[in-house]
């Protein structure tokens, strides 16, 4: 059994925000950092390993770098990793991008008891569109806004955070989640161990040759080519003004409240 | 020569800094204010490899060596003294069993104080033998009856050692002939014999319990003598070395500490219609500062460099802990000066910064000693 964790390098948003004179974000001169809602996802599947054993490969794709993060999270507890790169592939949106995913998880081999982890979404783009895609190319089911997840043989339970409630539903493998944050979940650390064997551990790096021949690999199916998403404008939004406390009893908040509205003809 | 940190060194700093962030920083004011000993922290040391820095994993350890325990206890001590010497203080003792330890002794004990999350402690110094090492008078009687030796005495402020699972005591095997007749013994907590005495209230470091431990015909068992006997003296020396480097690590961490929040309250505090951080006064304080312990750092680590190397390293590792220590007294002095009166109170951490990094210049030997010891070694070339 292998759980494969899809990862994403993004940039620091907890720092300073570059951001460049087109209104996009200015990558190159911000520090990075591993995608919050993957290392939410890593934790799952790491849990899943530490009752069961299982293989758990962490797979990415971006430029060589990211080699860094994978052996940050191998150094966390995943067993190997898999970087997807190749100029080929650059310029991908999320369409281009799950479809080049799914196709390395494709050749990996995806056995009966697989499952594929992916965070909700990335704080870069905030699509949440690369997992369910993934899904959808492979032909597995998927469940999304994971927080909690329980296996029992080729069956996951699985409960999902809506925003009126929990949904508990069960899937079976493989199969794709998309995991979010929780308060019950937080991402363990890396072992001082774990460092030190890190970079010993297997990296499969799969360029275009080695993907080339997968069926969903197409010129036009990646990279700026096979990415049907056009952005026509990116601009960043103006502050909102600062809040008001308001201070007092009940009804003299709300006298405050409805006044200040009244004032600006609102109600 | 090349200054760079290994890829698995720079990810060890990312851990160690992450670690401090989320778990020290948040109990650092806590415990110096009620004088506690945090030892859910240390568990959670235990549980991310460190508290095996440098022990090999065949012993529950985590690899690495001397400049992986300076990176370790240098992030720690820029947001927690206390938490920094738990864990710089807490590993000489497997370290000693390391170097000098059987394998059954290495096999036994090693796995406890690595991965197991049981503390370590060293208990050389006594009410009467402080920088006078020699000066020792608890006693270990072999009795050939039993084959065991026969503790008697009183050790004094000993870090961790309240609490401490594994101790590495030393004592006169062969009283009489000083520093000839000192033996190293493994004592284990709860051995019949063994107690421990007054609780220490001191002035920094409050959250690393100092502790005196009380002998009184503590019975060990002959195959826990560590080294040979009448050796232990090389062995408390030696394990003093490695010591101080870690003591240079915390002095460089609590200064980058306080650098830090000098840097940030310089920005952020107005007078005179502008940050203080503008007056050229605050600027050439920040600039001794960043300087000095720049230096410090580099002096630190090249001690542990030396030491990981295989080299000599009892002259480079006394220069780093002298000069690093009063460059944390000096710095700490600064950005307080620099915090005004808010540095002064207790809802600010220098004021703890500063009172913490007072021991570097007192433990692991005086900055007297290590003077004396620099002297016997750059004199005899």
């Amino acid at each position: 059994m292998r759980i494969y964790v899809c990862v994403k390098q993004v940039p620091d948003t907890s720092g300073k925000v570059a951001v460049n004179p087109d209104g996009t974000l200015n990558r190159a001169s911000m520090a990075t950092i591993i995608n919050p809602d993957d290392l939410s996802a890593m934790e799952q599947a790491l849990r899943i390993k530490d009752a069961t054993g299982c293989q758990v490969t962490a797979v990415t794709m971006g430029p060589p770098p990211a080699e860094g993060m994978l052996r940050e999270l191998i150094a966390m507890g995943a067993d190997d990793a898999v970087l997807i790169s190749a100029r080929e592939f650059g310029g991908s949106d999320t369409f281009a991008t799950s479809q080049i995913i799914a196709a390395g998880i494709s050749k990996l081999g995806i056995s009966k008891e697989d499952i594929i982890f992916c965070g909700r979404q990335a704080i870069d783009g905030d699509t949440a569109q690369v997992g369910p895609q993934i899904a959808e190319k492979l032909d597995v089911p998927q469940v999304t806004y994971a927080a909690d997840i329980k296996k029992d043989g080729d069956k996951l339970t699985v409960k999902r955070m809506l925003e009126d409630g929990y949904m508990t539903i069960e899937v079976q493998t493989p199969c794709l989640i998309t995991c979010i944050k929780d308060r019950d979940l937080k991402p363990r650390y890396m072992t001082l161990g774990g460092i030190m064997e890190c970079y010993a551990k297997p990296m499969t790096v799969l360029d275009y040759n080695a993907l080339k021949d997968e069926p969903l690999i197409e010129p036009d199916t990646i990279g700026l080519k096979g990415s049907p998403t056009n952005i026509f404008k990116s601009f960043t939004p103006p502050q909102k003004g600062q809040g008001v406390m308001l201070s007092g009893t009940d009804k003299e908040m709300v006298e405050d409240l409805t006044g200040r509205l009244k004032n600006k003809h609102l109600i | 020569m090349d200054f760079a940190l290994t890829r698995e060194q720079e990810m060890l700093k990312k851990l160690a800094q992450q670690f401090a962030e989320t778990e020290l920083e948040p109990m650092a004011e806590e415990i110096d204010q009620t004088h506690t000993f945090p030892v859910e922290n240390f568990k959670k040391m235990a549980a991310v490899g460190l508290t095996g820095i440098g022990i090999p994993k065949e012993y529950g350890g985590s690899g690495g060596g001397c400049l992986e325990k300076v990176i370790a206890v240098s992030e720690f001590a820029k947001k927690c003294m206390s938490s920094a010497a738990t864990l710089s203080i807490h590993l000489i003792a497997p370290h000693a069993i390391l170097k000098h330890g059987t394998e059954e002794q290495k096999k036994k004990y090693l796995p406890r104080l690595t991965s197991g999350g049981e503390l370590g402690a060293f208990a050389l110094t006594e009410p009467n033998a402080g920088s006078d090492a020699a000066g020792v008078k608890t006693t270990a009687i072999f009795d050939p009856a039993t084959n065991e030796y026969v503790l008697n005495g009183t050790k004094c402020f000993i870090t961790g050692g309240g609490r401490a699972g594994v101790l590495v005591i030393f004592a006169l095997t062969d009283p009489g002939k000083g520093t000839k007749g000192i033996s190293a013994l493994i004592v284990e907590k709860g051995m019949p014999g063994f107690s421990i005495g007054k609780i220490e209230s001191k002035m920094g470091i409050a959250g690393s319990e100092t502790a005196e431990l009380v002998f009184e015909d503590c019975r060990v068992p002959a195959e826990n003598l560590l080294g040979k006997e009448n050796k232990g003296f090389r062995i408390a020396m030696e394990a003093l070395d490695g010591a101080r480097i870690g003591v240079g690590a915390q002095a460089v961490g609590v200064a980058e500490g306080a650098i830090d929040l000098a840097v940030k309250y310089a920005g952020e505090r107005v007078q005179f219609g502008k940050p203080i951080g503008a007056l050229q006064g605050i600027q050439w304080y920040i600039a001794e500062m960043a300087t000095k312990t720049a230096a410090a750092r580099a002096l630190v680590e090249r001690a542990a460099w030396m030491q990981d190397s295989g080299q000599p390293y009892t002259l480079y590792s006394a220069m780093c802990k002298l000069n690093a220590s009063e460059n944390a007294r000096f710095v700490t002095n600064l950005a307080m000066q620099i915090h005004g009166g808010y540095g002064f109170m207790k809802d600010y951490p220098l004021e703890r910064m500063y009172r913490d990094a007072k021991i570097t210049e007192i433990y692991e030997g005086t900055s007297e000693i290590h003077k004396v010891v620099i002297a016997r070694e750059v004199m005899k070339k």
